[in-house]
């Protein structure tokens, strides 16, 4: 399945119950809420898969290939085994190795030391072969071939709407650039990191992972066992963004090796693994050539790509143009290029951002060639349906009104109307970038409440907290529809056994579980109602829920307090509640604008980032204060993609050369902007219940593109390239200075 | 401040722990490489060059929170494994394992050390404190309380190192500027990207501890 299409509805899904009004005047949902978890965070007291210690613990590694591409002739563990302290071992890979990292055996030893020590005395004979580690090298003449099947240049994707030869036929200019994004790497703060458990022939697993139900469904097909009888858990992750949404190898080594001893094993990956072996997002080089009127009007596209995910398909990247832009005439061709790196992993955005960063840096450089302002050549190519004003009409779209805000907060009237009119060296420029992304959540998804006769209300969802404030959304809808508070909630998430919710991942989490607990939420007060309206004697639609009671609408002074209307269920009793279907015969999807300031020095080639305005319609916003974190997050990433970010590749030895976080450079606060989040807050009441989209990609999607086009916008010249390092900037304005010449 | 952290960072890389130990080979190690926080003063080899003394493990004595602790370590433990895996005092993250991210910031004798680039050995005798002895009987340390209030976080794996940092700065610098502030949190990395609110949260926590906010 793509990764777009995770927010499917499930077979099962209902329709939402009819006779429900329209949520509003909330108290919690859309307020400023900090989290209910924060105390745990700031004092340490979070326990992150990393943290966990179980007793009789061993500590697994894994040995891996220090090739890019050979054979495994011989194996022998018995040396590694023989070592005082080493448990267990196994050999996870026989025959061709496929990339520098791929697992190969691992060990069990009662310390990490004595495991790694352990790793050096495992012998193994490889015949090293010819690899291939960068998108040009797979294509050149006499590559070697990397899958065992199949070129190494694959068709991806493709695409035909309309006639595109009529379409450049009719076109008054026919304009092509192309761009270039680099292999960026998740670099998550808590590498990836398991710790498996067997008691009898069930098993449970610690894992750091964005996807609870997704990791013990794998796990049970790689271990060959009922998924009944696997357990996965996550209390407290450090970041995934994509590279923690399935099972790992070292998950599996460490249930196998826990199997093997009889005792708990924890892996643990060490940054240098997690640069190499869990993915990154891949290249994409991408050009477009379209055909334009000199008003503006789109008359034809054409859009090829090619993606390097190394052993994985790469990304394709054309949605954004699918939809985005009124075009009739589209063509689009993707291909996949093979190499010998560790298949990429979904990253913040998959496809989405790269094929943005070439979108909206086309868009922005066509407007300049048509004398136009770039917001005005967006804005005469508006679309309300998808596919291009083609299909299905927007169930809402709120992206006009981020442009309004986003341009005015940015003071986009003020920029430099030509591309590089600044004098002088240090020169400044505006740019902006459009978004869009599924985000409409997953009809099906499960969540109940519990509410126990002495008041108390616990709220159990399988979903995930990555970061993005789950249980603080969770609470909030709980105690806004219950007449709590937030603290009056417990919730209880991140587990296998807890009902099905989707990955965290997709911008699915708070457009899927926010409606199911909303929905478990009025089947509770609802019985509540009877029962208290049975007690005061008055009918169940005359009681009035808020402030911890039940009381007489008519007479206030009348009331039950939460705890004695839940005394009359006399047991613990649960709610289930279901994410409902969205109306037919509409497309659901998030919108955004950003707008960036930089400054360039034209004779360092140094970029400064110095204000962000991100405007995004994500439906209702459920928590004001942790969403506009996760756009300070996107933006901020976007920025360090821009910039900084490459996972670079040594073409002779097929290695990565800066596989830590001193030479992957990320950004850091002293390259923070002042980012200025901004929502336009258009609630759909026909996607769900709440009229909440996703907010998870959405602010990645055009946050490196915005700072190529300010980029553009201040030295005339667009890098077409990120990250735009300092000597990609001189090479540009060197040749800028050439063609002039 | 117009250099970027990354220029500070390869200047001050030269001290690093891998580096070091290779230099005076396998075992024998005795010698601090407590390596500064980026942006603050680094406390290199230069002021603490005492030979090394060969030893399979040596009895030392720190003080943790305010807790006495007597242990046995190793020449190759760090602080950091000392902290993590034999007191249980998980809130100081282990990241990058090599003093490039701030992850494992903890204060030793007060001052700012990635615990991962402090040898146990050398801690025979100081003060270490770390993100669980921050709070004073339930009350949270006015910098952890301005990370929630702001949401300065995300995920929260950088957390303590960040707060860690914020604390140091404002024990030696009750009234930072934005640019002091920059510098003192510039050795921590935080990938979720939430600068802006952590630089925010440590600037209103210098507020509220000067008596402008309870």
């Amino acid at each position: 399945m793509r990764y777009k299409e995770l927010g499917q509805a499930l077979p099962g899904a209902k329709p939402a119950p009819a006779g429900r009004p329209p949520a509003q005047n909330f108290k919690y949902i859309g307020a400023y809420l900090p989290r209910v978890d924060g105390e745990l965070i700031v004092t340490g007291a979070a326990a992150y898969t990393h943290d966990l210690h179980l007793e009789h613990m061993l500590y697994g590694k894994i040995l891996r290939s220090p090739h890019a591409c050979a054979e495994v002739v011989a194996l022998d563990l018995a040396p590694a085994l023989a070592l005082p302290g080493v448990k267990a071992g196994l050999r996870l890979k026989e025959g061709r190795l496929n990339y520098l990292g791929e697992p190969v055996a691992a060990v069990a030893a009662v310390d990490e030391a004595t495991a790694e020590e352990a790793l050096e005395l495992i012998k193994v004979e490889y015949k090293e072969l010819p690899f291939v580690v960068s998108e040009e090298a797979a294509q050149a003449e006499g590559a070697p071939q990397v899958l065992a099947e199949g070129p190494n240049v694959q068709k991806l994707n493709e695409l035909t709407r309309g006639d595109v030869d009529k379409g450049f036929g009719e076109a008054e200019l026919i304009f092509e650039r192309t761009y270039r994004t680099s292999w960026e790497v998740h670099q998550t703060a808590e590498t990836h990191a398991s710790l498996a458990h067997w008691e009898g022939d069930s098993l449970t697993v610690w894992d750091s992972t964005q996807a609870v139900h997704s990791v013990r469904d794998g796990l049970a097909r790689a271990l060959k066992m009922p998924a009944a009888k696997v357990r996965v858990i996550k209390k407290y992750m450090g970041g995934g963004f994509g590279s923690k949404l399935g099972v790992n190898d070292h998950t599996v080594a460490a249930a196998l090796l826990a199997g093997q001893a009889r005792r708990p094993v924890k892996i643990v990956l060490t940054r240098k693994e997690n640069s190499y072996c869990v993915g990154y997002r891949p290249s994409n080089r991408v050009t477009i050539k379209a055909g334009v009127k000199k008003d503006g009007t789109l008359t034809a596209v054409h859009f090829k790509n090619f993606t390097c995910g190394g052993l994985g398909r790469g990304d394709d990247c054309a949605d954004p143009l699918v939809d985005l832009y009124r075009c009739l005439n589209l063509k689009v061709e993707e291909y996949s290029v093979f190499a010998h790196a560790c298949p990429n992993r979904p990253t913040r955005a998959p496809g989405h951002t790269q094929g943005t960063f070439a979108l909206e840096g086309f868009m922005e450089e066509l407007a300049a060639e048509l004398g136009m302002d770039p917001l005005e050549l967006r804005l005469r190519n508006y679309t309300t349906k998808n596919q291009g004003d083609t299909g299905t009409p927007y169930s809402t779209k709120g992206l006009e009104q981020c442009y309004k805000l986003g341009a005015e907060k940015i003071g986009w009237q003020g920029r430099h109307k030509r591309p590089g009119q600044a004098a002088g060296r240090m020169k400044r420029g505006l740019g902006m970038a459009s978004q869009i992304w599924p985000g409409a959540g997953v009809p099906g998804t499960l969540a109940d409440l519990y509410v126990y006769p002495d008041g108390s209300v616990e709220v159990q969802c399988g979903t995930q907290d990555i970061g993005c404030g789950t249980r603080t959304f969770m609470a909030a809808i709980a105690a806004e529809t219950l007449g709590l508070e937030p603290k009056d909630i417990t919730v209880k998430i991140g587990d296998s056994d807890y009902p099905w919710a989707p990955v965290s991942g997709g911008s699915l989490t708070a457009p899927s579980v926010g409606p199911a607990v909303r929905d478990a939420a009025l089947k509770a007060v609802e019985q509540l109602k009877q029962l208290a309206g049975k007690k005061l004697g008055i009918p169940a639609d005359q009681v009035a829920v808020a402030d911890r009671k039940f009381a007489n609408a008519q007479n206030p002074s009348q009331s039950l307090t939460f705890a004695e209307a839940a005394r009359e269920l006399r047991r613990e009793t649960v709610f289930h509640g279901e994410r409902a279907l969205w109306a037919p015969g509409f497309d659901y999807q998030t919108f955004g604008a950003q707008f960036a300031e930089v400054e360039v020095d034209t004779e360092t080639g140094r970029i400064r980032v110095l204000r962000v305005v991100a405007a995004h319609d994500v439906g209702r916003v459920l928590n004001r204060l942790t969403a506009e974190s996760q756009v300070l997050g996107g933006v901020l990433q976007g920025l360090s993609a821009a910039l900084f970010e490459q996972k670079t590749m040594d073409r002779s030895l097929g290695r990565m050369v800066n596989a830590n976080l001193h030479d992957y450079k990320v950004a850091t606060i002293q390259d923070c902007p002042e980012i200025i989040p901004l929502f336009a807050d258009v609630v759909d009441e026909r996607l769900n219940i709440l009229g909440n989209k996703g907010l998870g990609e959405p602010p990645r999607i055009p946050s490196s593109a915005v700072i190529a086009n300010a980029v553009f916008n201040a030295i005339g010249v667009h890098i077409g390239e990120i990250p735009m390092t300092p000597d990609r900037v001189l090479e540009a304005l060197k040749k800028k200075r050439e063609v002039r010449s | 401040m117009e250099s970027g952290s990354h220029n500070n960072k390869k200047r001050k890389k030269t001290y690093t722990r891998r580096a070091f130990l290779k230099g005076v080979g396998g075992g024998a190690i005795g010698a601090t490489v407590a390596t500064g926080l980026l942006g603050s003063a680094p406390l290199g080899p230069g002021q603490d060059s005492a030979e090394p003394a060969v030893f399979e493990s040596k009895p030392i004595t720190l003080t943790v929170n305010g807790k006495l602790q007597r242990l046995t370590v190793k020449p190759r433990e760090t602080l950091l494994h000392v902290l993590r895996e034999r007191l249980r005092l998980t809130g100081t993250k282990r990241t990058c394992d090599r003093g490039e991210c701030g992850g494992c910031t903890v204060l030793l004798d007060g001052k700012p050390v990635y615990a991962c680039m402090v040898l146990a050995a050398r801690t025979d005798g100081r003060q270490v404190r770390t993100v669980e002895g921050l709070a004073v009987e339930g009350k949270l340390h006015p910098v952890q309380q301005a990370f929630i209030d702001k949401d300065a976080f995300q995920c929260g794996f950088c957390t303590p190192g960040f707060i860690m940092s914020g604390v140091a700065l404002l024990e030696g610098n009750p009234s930072p500027g934005d640019e002091e502030i920059k510098a003192a949190l510039s050795g921590n990395l935080c990938r979720c990207g939430n600068y802006q609110k952590i630089h925010e949260a440590v600037a209103a926590a210098s507020e509220r501890m000067r008596g402008g906010l309870k």
